[in-house]
């Protein structure tokens, strides 16, 4: 019977709380308050990220255009700002765009009907083209002098980096919204059964923009957290594995593609066994295509482990599963 | 009468004097006509792993002004990073018409280019290959001697870690399949194996990603807050190694260590400010000129290409604050008013 209740969430927390144990008592250091603020801290932008895919998978779509948001809107605020611009100016264009790529990737997915895979794999490209070819000269753009985001990059109420304050307050504000309010209950109806959900006149088309929308401000949060971390930002990001990551974290914490399941609680088992792994491999000093293969194992196994025990059948399995 | 025929005689002499010199004037200097001949109309295409960066526009800045001012075109790719989009550029360039006469490619790594860039010697094109070594025999390589590099840059280590410090360093790897990668590391490990007493404590890759460097470098701390030095594998991901020793308040006591294309903004104001101990860099305006001078020099030897190669290395020294010179970074955004781009 209690395995019965293990669905892939709790598998999960259970290999996170296994690896976090055996690294506590193995591993010198680990439990270093030093060292739980950089494992949290080296998720937070990861996690911001996840929250913003999380909201649109629950909702049965996916948004592949998240790490080019990111990374050419603030390589856009920046380059703005080292070019002269003011900050209210250069931070309201940019914002703009942002929230117009998002709603550009939700009336295409919620009026037009395009898959969301095409949709926003094809806006993601266009912000990353555009932006590379027709504003910024150069893959990494500094944060110029004296910027507040240099100050909040700097910031350390209680000892703790800003990115972790962020983190937790977009992590609890996601929860309250899918939790309380009666657009995020929908949220998990409309991913569930959307016509179901249409036809008992739930507003569904607005809300699947608004739930784009949601996802690009949170690349947008998760690029100036970036570029406050690290003075700067490289676009080089775009090519990189962090989409599979945010998509990784949010299904591997037991958020279904096909929509409907899942919630923040997901997202955070899910970032944290990817945090609690790298920086335990990390001290270890495990080479990289160990690594690899360690990371691929465990998330294997978590998959396998659920199909054994949930396997799906004509009464769980939806359309349009990925 | 007499005196008019001896002053016909003398014209007549003076005139023969200079109908004979006549040619020797002409042909005084063929060579310009040669040159020109040799190099008029030539097609040289760069295919760097991204026109993104530093180097490769510095690179295109240089190669443009020269392969220009002799007459030849000069187009360069982007391939993004992607090593498919890079194979079919080359592969494009090839078949394309008027097929190029010169490719001037940067590896990915060892071996993913090497048949077709064979390929493109065969159809009689020169290939200059440049900063990445690949297993292939290049009509030229020029670049670093990556192992070179990576002693250079664990020498500033061992300078760092003097008597009375931890002894303790640190490495950022780039990852574990690049040319550049690998043979940093060798180069770095030759000569920390020649001093028993330092130890490579931690050797994580950060995937040349400066959030991941920071990720890592931050625990690589967190559980050595008194290692010496750090060397971190490229400046392109330094930034993030840099952020994690700030955040550990450890700036100037942790050196770091790190490898550049020299650009101003990203070296030179780096080391200025602190924020890099010391930048083993490419001298890129002398490396672009050894691609000019090779190109100019093959397209005039009439050989087949693919039957020499030579490599010309790039000095490697490590550029601290304390040396310094005004000229010691190249700046990109002159490099680019220069050539008119």
């Amino acid at each position: 019977m209690l395995l019965r209740n293990l669905d892939q969430a709790r598998i999960v927390l259970a290999i996170t709380v296994a690896i976090f144990i055996a690294a506590a008592l193995g591993l010198p250091g680990f439990l270093d308050p030093g060292n739980l603020i950089a494992i949290v801290r080296s998720i937070s932008v990861l996690g911001i990220l996840a929250l913003g895919m999380a909201l649109v998978v629950i909702g049965r779509g996916i948004d592949l255009s998240m790490v080019a948001v990111m990374a050419m809107s603030v390589a856009w605020y920046l380059h703005l700002l080292n070019a002269g611009w003011g900050d209210h100016a250069a931070l309201g264009v940019t914002l703009g765009a942002v929230l117009l790529i998002g709603a550009i990737n939700g009336v295409l997915v919620a009026y037009a009907e395009v898959p969301a895979i095409f949709v926003t794999l094809a806006t993601g490209s266009f912000a990353f083209g555009f932006v590379r070819s027709q504003v910024i000269t150069s893959d990494a753009v500094n944060v110029p002098a004296r910027h507040w985001i240099l100050t909040l990059g700097q910031m350390r109420p209680g000892g703790v980096p800003a990115d972790i304050y962020v983190f937790l307050c977009l992590a609890v504000a996601a929860f309250l919204f899918l939790r309380f309010t009666k657009w995020g209950r929908y949220v998990y109806y409309a991913g569930d059964n959307p016509v179901a959900a249409r036809n008992s006149g739930m507003p569904v088309r607005p809300m699947l923009v608004l739930r784009y929308v949601i996802a690009a401000l949170s690349a947008f949060v998760a690029g100036l957290l970036t570029a406050a971390s690290l003075q700067s930002i490289n676009t080089r990001v775009v090519n990189s594995t962090l989409l599979y990551d945010i998509v990784l974290v949010a299904v591997i914490g037991g958020i279904g593609l096909s929509g409907g399941k899942g919630g923040v609680r997901n997202v955070l088992i899910g970032a944290a066994l990817i945090g609690i792994m790298l920086n335990a491999m990390t001290i270890l000093d495990i080479p990289q295509l160990y690594q690899n293969l360690i990371k691929s194992t465990i998330l294997l196994v978590a998959i396998v482990v659920d199909g054994l025990l949930n396997p799906r059948d004509e009464q769980t399995a939806q359309q349009g599963d990925i | 009468m007499r005196r008019m025929k001896t002053l016909a005689a003398a014209a007549a002499i003076v005139l023969a004097g200079l109908a004979v010199a006549q040619p020797v004037l002409a042909d005084s200097d063929t060579a310009p006509a040669d040159y020109a001949k040799a190099l008029n109309g030539k097609r040289v295409i760069l295919i760097p792993l991204a026109m993104g960066f530093d180097l490769a526009q510095g690179w295109a800045a240089i190669l443009k002004r020269e392969v220009t001012a002799f007459g030849g075109t000069f187009e360069t790719r982007d391939p993004n990073w992607s090593t498919e989009a890079g194979a079919q550029a080359i592969t494009e360039a090839i078949s394309s018409s008027p097929r190029p006469d010169v490719l001037v490619v940067m590896a990915p790594d060892l071996n993913s280019y090497t048949r077709i860039l064979k390929k493109a010697q065969d159809a009689g094109i020169f290939v200059l290959l440049i900063d990445n070594p690949a297993n292939f025999k290049a009509d030229t390589y020029m670049g670093s001697d990556w192992t070179k590099l990576g002693a250079v840059e664990a020498g500033a280590a061992v300078e760092a870690c003097g008597e009375g410090t931890s002894k303790k360093i640190g490495l950022v790897q780039g990852d574990e399949v690049n040319a550049t990668s690998i043979f940093q590391y060798e180069g770095i490990m030759n000569v920390i194996n020649q001093h028993p007493d330092l130890k490579v404590v931690a050797k994580p890759v950060s995937n040349w990603d400066p959030t991941t460097s920071r990720t890592v470098t931050a625990t690589m701390l967190q559980q050595n807050p008194d290692l010496c030095a750090i060397i971190d594998f490229w400046d392109g991901d330094a930034t993030g190694a840099a952020a994690a020793i700030r955040d550990a308040n450890l700036q100037g006591k942790v050196k770091l260590i790190t490898t550049g294309g020299g650009e101003k903004s990203a070296d030179c104001d780096m080391l200025e400010n602190g924020t890099y101990d010391a930048v083993v860099m490419t001298e890129l305006p002398k490396e672009a000129g050894d691609m000019v001078a090779m190109i100019k020099y093959l397209l005039q030897t009439g050989m087949k290409p693919g039957s020499y190669t030579a490599h010309l290395y790039t000095l490697e020294q490590a550029t601290t604050k304390a040396n310094m010179r005004p000229d010691s970074c190249w700046d990109l955004k002159a490099l680019q008013a220069m050539a008119g781009n």
